[in-house]
């Protein structure tokens, strides 16, 4: 490669899934990282709790992107030919779990938001938390 | 203290955030500040590959300059899909957009192809009559596929009788699956050629054997068949080390090379191929052959006095400096891509390379000074040895492998990577070097 641009790569991205499928992806994806940021903020930490479930989903996520690029591309585990496609799969699976965890965090925060005494939270008076889940 | 550690934070997460913005915006943004003003009329023969990035990267670099493009045909046509749909992993359309929509805004495109060049008078004559008159030419038409001259052979054969020719054109590499499909499921002789003259990207005949021997394999129809590559010399790639490679790979894959065997004749009815070898014509019978003809320059640049006079006489190929891509004879005619007379390089990823080099001599021209941009050769080959594996091979006028990720992706390797790049990115950044951003 000659030069490799960040407009190039939003063009192979585009490319890759379609302009309007792209993009909303990268809304949902802004979207939802905006949102957990929000429940963070707001609760002032994490729940422990809601973590666990996220932890639990990032198998899941990991095999979802990584079962996603194979189907788009036509290929398979069989494929695999050297380090560097091992470095490429692994790194879609990670995306795929954070992704899944940061997901399922945010989605039971904003479903079951944390109620004052029973959640994770600073309390303002003594400043520790006050963990009962 | 704590202050100052703010202050320091605070004043380090600026100049992150500054080089992170100059990291977005300086790659795109390149170093020709200011635009070249001329009143220069600049004609590009040719909208496909190289013809309209050239006009894309000339209408940023110049402001004034009147670009004319000559082609005749509406679609533009991306090449490197052809292999992909003649193994049935694309659609037809894949290859096919509109001409019109990659032109720079304010170009004139003159839907007819070139009839005539005069580099003495500086005149393009149309087929139509018309005459164009220039200051600066850019050959970029690319080369016909000269089918008649394998007898016998005529492309409304191309998808049944098991004949497939997927250079033809999209449209053609469909009908080729068609064939080639039939191939797989009855089984038989398979011969997959490739003609003695400079031709389109070496790897596509090598690339459209490994394909359908693995598509073969994947339907578990491979015992049935016995495939063999006819190639044009004692080589089955011009590059040594990788024409090596592809010996082992051909090898392992129980694909038989058939040495120095140039397809002259095919006789349809009774499926039988007739080769020129060293040692005289021989016979081949088939149940599918695919054809790739000779290939030369179009009859407008074979005709005019811009070909090479003792180099590939029989091709037409344009006598032009190698590193410059400036004509030898005729220093305002350039050409760019497939009809260049240089060693190596009729891919598109010469045309992305070669590009920057035409436009920054001939804008050097315009603006009365010397440009040092050279072209070393560079081209490269995603060449795919099944489906979802590929050996990214980049090599140079020296058959110097010249690998973009040394140390990452090995180029004699048969790799994921190399087939994702194939596959989803590679459309994607020549979409991007015909817009003159890549």
């Amino acid at each position: 490669m000659q030069e490799l641009t960040f407009e190039t790569m939003i063009a192979v991205f585009e490319e890759i899934f379609g302009r309007w499928l792209f993009w909303l992806m990268v809304a949902a994806a802004a979207i939802v990282t905006l949102l957990y940021i929000y429940v963070l903020i707001r609760d002032r930490a994490v729940s422990w709790h809601k973590f666990l479930w996220a932890q639990v989903s990032m198998p899941v996520g990991a095999a979802l992107a990584v079962l996603i690029v194979w189907w788009a591309t036509r290929s398979g585990l069989r494929d695999i030919g050297g380090p560097i496609d091992l470095i490429v799969l692994l790194g879609v699976a990670a995306i795929g779990a954070v992704g899944a965890a940061i997901l399922v965090y945010t989605v039971q925060s904003l479903v079951w938001p944390p109620q004052n005494r029973r959640e994770t939270r600073r309390s303002a008076a003594t400043g520790r938390p006050a963990q009962v889940r | 203290m704590s202050d100052a550690i703010r202050n320091l934070n605070r004043r380090a997460l600026l100049g992150l955030g500054a080089a992170g913005a100059a990291l977005a915006v300086l790659p795109g943004a390149e170093t020709h500040a200011q635009p070249v003003k001329t009143s220069a009329h600049i004609v590009i023969l040719g909208a496909g590959a190289a013809g309209t990035t050239l006009a894309n990267r000339l209408s940023d670099r110049l402001d004034g300059a009147k670009i004319t493009l000559i082609d005749g045909r509406k679609s533009h046509l991306y090449q490197p899909g052809f292999t992909l749909i003649a193994a049935g992993l694309k659609p037809e359309g894949y290859s096919v957009s509109d001409t019109a929509a990659w032109l720079p805004k304010g170009a004139e495109w003159i839907a007819e192809a070139a009839a005539e060049i005069d580099p003495e008078a500086k005149t393009v004559t149309t087929q139509s009559g018309k005459s164009v008159s220039y200051d600066y030419l850019i050959v970029a038409t690319g080369l016909v596929l000269d089918h008649d001259a394998i007898e016998g052979f005529s492309l409304d054969l191309v998808g049944r009788e098991g004949i497939g020719a997927l250079y033809a054109g999209p449209d053609y590499a469909a009908k080729t699956w068609q064939a080639a499909s039939a191939y797989i499921d009855g089984g038989g002789k398979g011969l997959f050629t490739r003609p003695a003259t400079e031709m389109k990207c070496a790897g596509a005949p090598l690339k459209h054997t490994f394909l359908i021997d693995d598509i073969a394999r994947t339907r578990g129809q491979r015992g049935k068949m016995e495939v063999t590559y006819a190639a044009n010399n004692n080589t089955l790639f011009g590059v040594p080390i990788v024409s090596e490679k592809v010996r082992t790979l051909f090898g392992q894959r129980g694909i038989d090379a058939a040495y120095s065997h140039v397809l002259k004749a095919i006789d349809p009815g009774k499926r039988i191929a007739t080769f020129t070898t060293p040692g005289g014509e021989t016979e081949m019978d088939y149940d599918y052959i695919h054809v790739i003809p000779p290939q030369r320059a179009p009859d407008a640049v074979r005709n005019s006095p811009l070909p090479w006079a003792d180099k590939w006489t029989d091709q037409g190929w344009m006598e032009v400096d190698k590193h410059t891509l400036r004509h030898a004879r005729y220093p305002e005619v350039f050409a760019c891509g497939d009809v260049a007379g240089v060693p190596k390089g009729k891919t598109a990823a010469s045309v992305k390379w070669q590009a920057p080099v035409v436009e920054d001599h001939l804008v050097a021209q315009i603006a009365g000074r010397e440009s040092g941009a050279s072209y070393d050769g560079y081209t490269s080959c995603p060449l795919i040895t099944r489906v979802g594996r590929a050996m990214l091979i980049e090599f140079d006028y020296n058959n110097d492998l010249v690998p973009s990720f040394p140390g990452v992706i090995a180029p004699l390797e048969e790799l994921w990577i190399s087939w994702l790049m194939k596959e989803v990115a590679l459309k994607a950044t020549y979409n991007a070097m015909l817009r003159g951003k890549a």
